[in-house]
């Protein structure tokens, strides 16, 4: 079968799984499907020529890439005074716009690793697609500070290689530790990733007519057999991979904040900042999946595997997690007050009141007030709501960063150094440009490789599992 | 799909899969025979005789990891946890040794060593020299690091992956493999192996679909 639209209509017969009766399982996958078809849902997608939505979609992504890329060139080659960033204000969009988006690519770890050690097998149908934007997001992320140092051709000075000034990185600095944490944190998602597309890429090798798909998803499928040795291994491996990526993942973005806690500047000097990242990188994240999971559920022909079950619970996460962000702001401002400290007392009125007030309360409007609509059954029925929920945390956690750094650093213990920061034609464009760059790759992603993982999928089938006649049949 | 196969080419080959000019050599090395089916209860029976009746060189080829077929088919446990876990215990020792290493200068160091590998009194903000807590953050990141390398590509070399040829990729049947069917595959090396026998003994399991004999 080459087109899924027949094997679409044909399923239609139970959609629905959301009912939440404790007498009956949900099905996690909806419809009649069954290894065949599961399988060719997903790789008609990688096989069939693109749509012409895919092309418009495309061709938009990548001249904002290329327009992205065009300016780093001009960045690099004036320097980063072409950048808003001032004394006080040395960190602004290129510290948040990093934050922003390696806080985006926690969702696809947390997805694909926490709750795979808490068996929470709704995740197999979206946990490829979370790790791809994990992967996506940290490239973007990746690039921020790599300008930031001036001279991005020095910052091989980052990593501890004996050099001719013989001097080593400083391992005291938490922005040593970023390195540290962001390298490890990129390249582990990046082979967790590609070891659970192997036998997925075997699956498309099979399908494969054109010489060059068999060549191409050949090599990069390594020769995999399904051998039963092979899945043991393989099974073992993903458990150890999970083990591994849960701490690993709260240790990238309590690093992150580190960036700032350990700072003496008010605003920045707070213990809560490891817990309150963390909560803050899940909701943006889980924001920016069901961002990009409820289009390509429509337009993929996905709404089996992705179904309204997996929107929900994501929904739920995603309020959950804001929630946990709203008690993380009301506690700052308890603490402020609490701690009886001048300076703490005066930025944070400065923050609801003060020169970026409008930062403050987009932040909090976004973040804090939209989201709450989730609450409520008929809110996370409806796609177009849950849509509208999660732009507002897609917006809400950026200014949630700016508010933070801008702020801070704009108003810091001596009057006499305060200035106020604004951003220039490259600081917005960069920050647009990098969803380019994020969405080029990600509708590659989604026209060349499984969307959805094949092979975890067809395990929670119902047929996955023996029904105990096995010894009998003997 | 088709019915069971039956043997056309000669006895010591086992049934030929293609069309006469494929297998012109009666003397080509056999692989083994592979039995196809479309279900996990089958296959996993059919593991279960195969184990029981002595052999030894048996594998399933499965779209996804059929539970219960490591004790059908007596796999071991892999030793991937412990390579994993002494991996992570090097990628500890490597941080604090980088760490301690690179910001003081207590550690000895040869004479001969070139000014630019040596390590130094590093001292910053008032911090100890031995700065454990500050440290702990690079040397818990390698420790991760390296035990997650560890398996990735542990997992991979063990199942001696990447092997871009096999002789089961012959088979136009095996395809299926990696999609809807499962496949016991019995080694032409496994000591009970006899072409005939075997092939009789594929071809009365439970649900089999086909039976294929594979060349090497």
């Amino acid at each position: 079968m080459s087109h899924p639209t027949p094997q679409a209509a044909a399923v239609l017969t139970d959609r629905d799984n959301t009912g939440d009766d404790p007498r009956s399982r949900a099905p996690l996958i909806t419809g009649t499907n069954d290894f065949t078809s599961v399988t060719d849902i997903v790789a008609s997608i990688a096989e069939r020529k693109p749509t012409l939505y895919w092309w418009i979609a495309f061709g938009g992504a990548a001249t904002l890439c290329g327009f992205f890329f065009s300016l780093l060139g001009y960045l690099v080659l004036t320097g980063i005074g072409i950048w808003g960033n001032n004394q006080p204000v040395a960190w602004a969009f290129d510290i948040i716009n990093f934050v922003f988006w390696i806080g985006i690519g926690h969702a696809g770890t947390l997805i694909s690793a926490v709750l795979f050690l808490f068996r929470q097998n709704w995740r197999t149908s979206i946990n490829r697609f979370a790790e791809a934007m994990t992967i996506f997001a940290v490239c973007c992320a990746g690039i921020f500070p790599a300008l930031h140092v001036g001279r991005p051709w020095l910052a091989y000075w980052l990593f501890p290689i004996p050099n001719q000034m013989a001097m080593w990185a400083q391992y005291r600095s938490p922005l040593l530790w970023d390195v540290f944490a962001v390298s490890t944190y990129a390249s582990v998602s990046l082979f967790f990733w590609y070891a659970g597309m192997v036998p997925d890429f075997a699956t498309l090798r099979d399908r494969a007519k054109s010489r060059i798909g068999q060549f191409a998803y050949g090599v990069v499928s390594l020769g995999w057999n399904g051998s039963a040795r092979h899945w043991h291994r393989f099974e073992k491996a993903y458990l150890i991979l999970c083990g591994l990526c849960t701490p690993l993942v709260f240790s990238v973005h309590s690093v992150v904040s580190f960036d700032f806690a350990t700072a003496q500047l008010p605003g920045w000097h707070t213990t809560i900042f490891p817990p309150y990242f963390v909560a803050g990188a899940i909701y943006g994240g889980f924001a920016m999946v069901l961002t990009l999971a409820i289009p390509c559920r429509e337009w993929f022909g996905m709404k089996d595997l992705i179904t309204m079950r997996h929107i929900q619970n994501m929904a739920r996460v995603m309020l959950a997690t804001g929630l946990m962000v709203c008690y993380a702001y009301a506690m700052e401002f308890f603490v402020a007050w609490y701690s009886g400290s001048h300076f703490e007392h005066s930025l944070f009125l400065n923050r609801p009141f003060g020169n970026h007030r409008w930062g403050f309360w987009a932040m909090f409007l976004l973040n804090c007030s939209g989201p709450q609509l989730l609450w409520f059954k008929w809110a996370r029925n409806n796609l177009w709501v849950i849509m509208a929920c999660a732009m507002c945390v897609n917006a809400g956690m950026w200014f949630e960063r700016y508010v933070i750094i801008a702020t801070s650093l704009s108003r810091d213990a001596l009057p006499s150094s305060w200035a106020q920061f604004s951003p220039t034609w490259v600081d917005l464009s960069l920050l647009t440009g990098s969803f380019g760059l994020f969405f080029t790759l990600f509708l590659l992603f989604l026209k060349f490789l499984p969307t959805i993982a094949i092979a975890e999928v067809k395990t929670v089938l119902p047929q996955s599992h023996a029904h105990g006649h096995a010894e009998e049949a003997h | 799909m088709s019915a069971p196969h039956s043997p056309h080419g000669s006895p010591s080959a086992g049934g030929c899969p293609f069309a006469a000019g494929a297998c012109a050599s009666n003397t080509a090395k056999v692989y083994g025979q592979i039995a196809e089916f479309d279900n996990v209860d089958d296959i996993l029976s059919a593991a279960n005789k195969a184990r029981k009746a002595g052999y030894t060189k048996i594998d399933a080829h499965t779209p996804f990891p059929v539970h219960g077929i490591d004790g059908a088919l007596g796999i071991k446990p892999t030793i991937l946890p412990w390579i994993c876990l002494c991996m992570g215990l090097v990628g500890m020792t490597t941080g604090i040794l980088l760490t301690t290493y690179c910001m003081a200068d207590w550690i000895p160091h040869p004479s001969w060593l070139v000014e630019n590998f040596k390590g130094y009194r590093f001292l910053i903000s008032g911090k100890p020299m031995l700065s454990i807590p500050a440290y702990i953050p690079p040397i818990f990141e390698l420790t991760i690091m390296f035990s997650a390398y560890t398996a990735v590509f542990g997992m991979f070399l063990l199942n001696r992956l990447p092997t871009l040829s096999h002789p089961l990729f012959s088979s136009a049947r095996f395809r299926r493999a990696t999609q809807d069917r499962f496949f016991l595959a019995i080694e032409a090396e496994d000591a009970q192996f006899e072409a005939k026998q075997t092939q009789a003994f594929l071809q009365g399991m439970h649900g089999v679909l086909a039976v294929e004999t594979i060349l090497d």
